[in-house]
């Protein structure tokens, strides 16, 4: 298996002073789920910004690193033609567009895809897995239910055909069932389209659930990683990330303070 | 009861052209949330080249038309790409002072090339009047106006049903979110200056042929300014709408009262109707509020 995105001690920094990524690393497998985590303010989705090219529209910047994408370095690229080149991100809150129609919508998300009649063919797939879109195609997308502009935004990048996609927290403000049911057809799209995805979530079981290997995140770097199963193992992640006490211990900050150094005398 | 036939019918045809010139307006404000205050001076432009086209070169007006929707696209990008460009990010009142600034400088152009005399174009319609029973249209005033609810057609089923009119439209509701769909959103800038630049000149154009040429055309451009705040600034919809109401109470205003004062009327009674109108929907007939979902 070869890595198709490979991003090397990115640095970022926002408003020429605020440092948030500060050398992190990771690599995804071409086919692979990969699932990155870490709490509030880790930087993940500034992590997934620098990949599709948004910093600069937020005042943010690129220092140092590299990011390349099946060979091809994306650090100076603008967004949409970061698009082009297959790296579609969802983006954090659900960002449909209220004032269009869900077709519409649909549309926009099939923007860089030349072909009309592969749209109507994509636009049916997503109607299989959420037939809810076909009975609201008309509606403005801002009247829908949080729910289905999660399917919305989903199916968007769909459209899209990407090679890789990037979600940030599919999760945020849904339901447990609905969260349940969106995870399963994540991980149906990376099985019957070979879609490539990397995974932002704060509900860290769910996505180390579908997931084939998992990136933790702490204050701007990259403080442990490894297959999932490997990970769902490790009493510190059991215990910060999966909520899993470990009874009569201590729990302390220091336990995971050690993976830093560990990963520091690794790398 | 002819009279108010009469006033409500030529209202109605002025206002199908002020439409199309509000347009103008809207097209670059959706997109960019730029007021254009160079709107009437891009119709004063198109008018003059469509003069010279017709005047200088005895084109036909179908080449003619033609070439000025080349030319004010070209005009509308080129303004987008040098100048509002470098303007990204400034406070919109900086914005707005480079339109007005853009509007002195394109009315000192027009002079040095053409001069500050009237001008008349070449007939380009039928001279002989409508007639509908009692009621009689001029004849430039008619065709203008269907001319102008053609552009405003085409320019509705653009925006509506073709994929760049889809992303335009992504583009004015989240700038950020339209990238992230692979939109150029720079180049969606540029496009909406290109098509708010041909809807004035082709305005300019309609406008020159009822009233003649000259410099200060333009300056019916403040005219349009309460309809495009009455429909909404940012709705298509609103400006020909507002664009319709507009002409047909200024007729109205006109013709009725106009006698019982030293004239002014006419001009005054869209804003009045504007205030009105802001009173009960203060974002205009179509603006955009936020959707909220309760
Ligand atoms: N545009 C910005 N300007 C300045 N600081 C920013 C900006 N965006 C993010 N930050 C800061 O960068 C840090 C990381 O933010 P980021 O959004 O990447 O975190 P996150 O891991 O996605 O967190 P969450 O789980 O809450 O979404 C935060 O401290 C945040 O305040
Ligand atoms: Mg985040």
């Amino acid at each position: 298996m070869s890595a198709i995105l490979e991003v090397n001690n990115l640095e970022v920094l926002y408003n020429n002073i605020i440092l948030v990524l500060k050398g992190l690393s990771l690599k995804v497998e071409k086919g692979s789920i990969v699932a990155l985590l870490g709490s509030n303010g880790a930087g993940k989705s500034t992590t997934l910004k620098a990949i599709s090219g948004f910093l600069p529209l937020e005042d943010g910047a690129i220092t140092d690193g590299t990011i390349q994408f099946l060979g091809e370095e994306l650090t100076r690229l603008s967004p949409h033609k970061i698009v082009k080149k297959g790296v579609f991100q969802i983006m954090e809150g659900r960002r449909v567009f209220e004032d269009l129609t869900v077709e519409e919508n649909l549309i926009c998300g099939a923007y860089t895809q030349k072909k009309r009649s592969k749209m109507i063919k994509d636009m049916d797939k997503c109607f299989a897995y959420f037939p809810i879109l076909k009975k609201r195609y008309k509606r403005l997308a801002g009247y829908l239910s949080g729910g289905e502009q999660q399917m919305l935004v989903i199916s968007r990048a769909l459209l899209a055909t990407p090679t890789l996609m990037m979600l940030d927290e599919p999760s945020m403000g849904l339901a447990p069932l609905l969260v349940e049911e969106i995870f399963e057809i994540i991980r149906q799209i990376n099985e019957n389209e070979g879609t490539t995805i990397l995974l932002v979530e704060q509900n860290a079981r769910m996505a180390l659930e579908i997931s084939n290997y998992g990136y933790i995140m702490e204050n701007g770097r990259i403080v442990l990683d490894g297959p999932v199963d490997v990970l769902m193992g490790d009493r510190d992640v059991q215990e910060f990330y999966l909520g899993m006490g470990h009874g009569n211990e201590q729990t302390s900050y220091r336990n995971v303070k050690h993976y830093k150094r560990r990963k520091r005398w690794l790398s | 009861m002819d009279i108010f036939l009469q006033l409500i019918s030529s209202g109605f045809l002025v206002g199908g052209i002020y439409a199309l010139i509000a347009l103008g307006f809207v097209l670059i404000y959706k997109a960019t949330n730029i007021i254009n205050f160079a709107t009437g001076e891009f119709m004063m432009i198109g008018a003059y080249i469509f003069y010279s086209l017709m005047v200088y070169l005895e084109l036909s007006p179908f080449v003619g038309f033609p070439l000025v929707i080349v030319c004010a696209a070209l005009l509308g990008a080129l303004v987008e790409r040098l100048i509002l460009r470098h303007m990204l990010g400034q406070p919109n009142i900086s914005i707005i002072m480079v339109t007005i600034g853009l509007s002195s400088i394109l009315l000192g152009l027009a002079e040095m090339i053409w001069g500050s005399s009237f001008r008349s174009f070449p007939p380009l319609f039928p001279r002989k009047p409508i007639i509908l029973g009692e009621i009689v249209l001029r004849s430039n005033l008619f065709y203008g106006f269907v001319m102008a609810m053609v552009v405003v057609a085409v320019f509705l089923i653009v925006f509506k049903y073709a994929k760049v009119g889809v992303a335009m439209r992504a583009t004015a509701n989240d700038q950020v979110a339209a990238f992230s769909m692979g939109i150029n959103v720079k180049t969606m800038f540029t496009i909406s200056w290109a098509f708010g630049a041909i809807a004035a000149s082709l305005g300019g154009i309609i406008i020159g042929n009822i009233g003649g040429v000259q410099p200060t055309l333009g300056h019916i451009g403040l005219k349009i300014f309460p309809i495009v705040i009455l429909g909404g600034l940012d709705s298509i919809i609103g400006a020909v709408i507002g664009g319709f109401i507009v002409g047909i109470v200024e007729n109205l205003a006109g013709g009725y009262l106009d006698p019982y004062f030293y004239g002014g009327v006419k001009d005054l009674a869209p804003f009045i109707v504007l205030l009105f109108i802001l009173f009960i929907k203060p974002y205009g007939l179509f603006g955009t509020k936020e959707i909220e979902r309760l």
